[in-house]
């Protein structure tokens, strides 16, 4: 469970999130909707524990332990996970490289034992299948040379392999086309499970035709200003953001 | 995939910047007295022995070297050197001419222990496959101590033993080659080394021999306010094959130290010489207070028609580097290589590269050089490429990447591209970038640790190099570039 309370951030003292209020259960999918700059990609990254950003006040629970204090890398091993708007490339470092180290690393922190390049290779190759990824792009380095599709499907097998207990998809729709959507769409489906929430993030109803929501928030200038159902989604497609767009405040 | 592992393994295991090799022993020694004259070159000869043409030819370089002035174009800056208050020549008392291991100071051989290099032979041999055995010349400041598996490569036909050994044993070779390829004259620290080089090693294969191992010398300074000048000759004779790996380390201490070491190679038709550095010289420490100046010279001379020259390069140690290891292209036909991989950190000082001089037609040559400044250090490749008039179908290929950790570190790039026939096609690629927040955030979003991250990415940007390195250099390589960049993540 993901619990976001009262979270107050700014970055050189201007005010990106405010006084912001989110719970996802366990097993449920939430939809995060709202205007640009209205502050969902702040909200993942805060959450995820990037750097850039001055958290005032407030908390952000993960299972009931607070995360703030904590480096990324710690979070990833307590089991967030973030699917980015626009995966990074590593350049020389091969995909199932990458993949073997990220897992390995997570499952060490936990006091787990490290997979044996067998075990690995089996649940990669299962993965990979249900998500069209190729043996080459496997050996290809990490979203280097990859088409947008490919890159999100990437992320989405990263998931897949290190099964977080709580996972937000940051805009994995952008960019797709309607196959790719699918495909990924598929993929986000064969995972939802009652112990894992998911916070997806989006501007299109689209994604979540195939991805279909239990709740939906609608945030705008750094806060929820609506909470509903699915058919709220349908709402804002037909009517636009422009209800929300007034200009963010500042501090 | 267990490289990488091993690595991010070894950083954990690691103090933060603890130079591994810092410690020094005592070791009584026997010492030219400080300074530089021509006393003290003839002292030198002396003690090895050297025939009269030898010690006129080091008095003759040492008066050109008189006449000389200290190269200053490269970028570096250091306080000016003394050279009088130098030891020129320092050699472990009890280890003069030893025979056999059993003759080696046990004080000696634990230096080496201690440094994790093999010199008994059955240790050596202990779990090794026969084509991966390596044999090892131990060079200890001035002298080399101890020569492995010379009786089985001798068996070959192949020649290896201190080059102090091979003016007596193979005169006629020694007085053919030594200062063809960098003659007394070249430049100001290797003049001074042709004046007052002590030891190093001596290579030559046959024509038409493959080198049944892999050649190997570790150099070792121990001794206080000692420079080294060591001299390594390696000669490939028609058709014949040989790889060459050298290792280098100095224990810490607060004043720096002077290496001034020449190189040269020389391989006849059809012949390939691949030689191989991780030179992991003390460095200083984290405020640049000590280390090595490590003023080197290196060149080959592709002196026969498809004859190959390979350099590759890990260069993760030294207070300055100032080094260009060069292939003379004059057989036609011919290729040289060069790979580099050059990482600095704290306050170190890079100024390294390559010279491709194209004299033969249908001459080829690669550059391919990965430089990596971390802290405040600064990291410069400099590189020649060349083609003379009658070098026609000269072709060569430059890429140049530097990468740069931090806000503190300078990456810089001076290419000089010569071309004197219409018909040479140079191509030059160069790229500068950061490891950016970016990476860092998705790799430990992913569950990796700044440090891992960190040594992944690296990894990743010097793979095209760290493929071209003998297996066992490889695995210390990777291991190496992960601790020289220890405390590189703020």
């Amino acid at each position: 469970m993901l619990e976001v309370n009262n979270l107050n951030v700014s970055v050189n003292g201007r005010k990106l999130l405010d006084d912001l209020d989110l719970t996802v259960r366990d097993g449920e999918v939430a939809a995060l909707m709202g205007p640009n700059g209205s502050g969902k990609s702040t909200l993942s990254h805060v959450i995820a524990g990037r750097k850039d950003y001055t958290v005032e006040t407030g908390d952000i629970l993960l299972n009931g332990e607070s995360l703030l204090n904590l480096e990324p890398d710690v979070r990833a091993a307590k089991g967030l996970f973030l699917a980015f708007q626009y995966p990074i490339e590593i350049p020389g470092v091969a995909t199932l490289t990458f993949l073997k180290a990220a897992l390995n690393a997570q499952r060490k922190r936990r006091g787990q034992e490290e997979l044996s390049t067998p075990d690995f290779m089996k649940r990669v190759k299962t993965s990979a299948g249900k998500l069209k990824i190729s043996q080459d792009m496997l050996r290809r380095a990490l979203n280097v040379g990859f088409s947008g599709g490919e890159k999100k499907r990437m992320d989405i097998l990263q998931m897949a392999l290190l099964e977080p207990s709580f996972a937000i998809l940051d805009e994995t729709d952008s960019g797709l086309d309607i196959d790719a959507l699918r495909i990924v769409a598929e993929g986000v489906n064969a995972l939802r499970a009652p112990g894992r929430g998911f916070l997806v993030i989006t501007h299109y109803q689209r994604l979540l035709d195939y991805v279909v929501p239990d709740t939906v928030h609608v945030m705008a200038q750094g806060r929820i200003v609506r909470s509903g159902g699915k058919e709220l989604a349908v709402e804002l497609e037909k009517n636009g953001y422009s209800d929300y767009n007034a200009e963010p405040a500042v501090a | 995939m267990a490289a990488v592992q091993e690595t991010v393994d070894r950083v954990k295991a690691i103090d933060v910047s603890e130079y591994k090799y810092g410690f020094s022993f005592d070791i009584e020694s026997d010492k030219a007295p400080k300074g530089l004259n021509e006393e003290t070159v003839r002292f030198i000869s002396a003690k090895k022995n050297e025939p009269a043409w030898l010690t006129e030819w080091r008095l003759g370089a040492y008066r050109r070297w008189l006449t000389m002035l200290e190269p200053r174009w490269a970028r570096v800056d250091y306080p000016k050197i003394d050279y009088q208050n130098i030891y020129y020549y320092s050699a472990p008392k009890t280890a003069a001419g030893p025979k056999s291991l059993d003759e080696v100071d046990p004080e000696l051989l634990k230096v080496y222990a201690k440094l994790g290099i093999p010199l008994r032979e059955q240790e050596a041999l202990a779990g090794i496959s026969p084509e991966r055995r390596i044999a090892v010349d131990a060079v200890f400041d001035s002298v080399s101590v101890v020569t492995t598996f010379k009786e089985e490569l001798a068996k070959a036909g192949v020649i290896f033993c201190p080059i102090s050994e091979a003016v007596h044993s193979h005169p006629d070779l020694v007085q053919k080659y030594l200062g063809s390829v960098v003659p007394t004259t070249d430049n100001y620290y290797a003049t001074l080394n042709s004046a007052v080089f002590s030891d190093g090693s001596f290579v030559y294969v046959p024509p038409g021999v493959r080198c049944p191992m892999e050649l190997s010398t570790y150099f070792r300074i121990n001794e206080q306010n000692t420079g080294q000048f060591e001299r390594t000759l390696i000669i490939a004779g028609k058709g014949s094959y040989v790889s060459y790996l050298e290792g280098c380390t100095a224990p810490k201490r607060d004043e720096n130290q002077l290496h001034a070491a020449v190189v040269e190679l020389i391989a006849l038709d059809d012949a390939e010489i691949k030689y191989s550095t991780v030179q992991n010289w003390y460095p200083g420490d984290a405020d640049g207070k000590g280390g090595i100046y490590n003023f080197v010279t290196k060149r080959g001379d592709c002196r026969g028609t498809n004859s190959k020259i390979s350099w590759t390069q890990v260069e993760t140690g030294s207070a300055i580097t100032w080094k260009y290891p060069s292939c003379i292209l004059r057989g036609d036909n011919s290729r040289g290589e060069f790979y580099s991989i050059a990482i600095s950190n704290g306050r170190q000082q890079v100024d390294s590269g390559t010279k491709m001089i194209h004299l033969g037609k249908n001459t080829t040559s690669r550059v391919i050089s990965k430089g990596i400044s971390a802290g405040r250090s600064q990291n410069t490749y400099r590189g020649l490429i060349s083609a003379h008039r009658k070098a026609t179908g000269a072709r060569n290929f430059t890429n140049c990447d530097s990468l740069l950790i931090g806000n503190s570190s300078g990456a810089h790039t001076v290419p000089y591209i010569e071309s004197k026939t219409p018909t040479a096609q140079f191509e030059h690629e160069a790229t500068t970038s950061k490891i950016s927040e970016d990476q860092l955030f998705y790799c430990m979003q992913r569950g990796l640790s700044g440090e891992e991250a960190t040594a992944l990415i690296v990894n990743g940007f010097v793979r095209d190099v760290l493929q071209q390195l003998p297996m066992e250099f490889a695995v210390e390589a990777q291991k190496l570039i992960a601790i020289s960049l220890e405390g590189s993540v703020g």
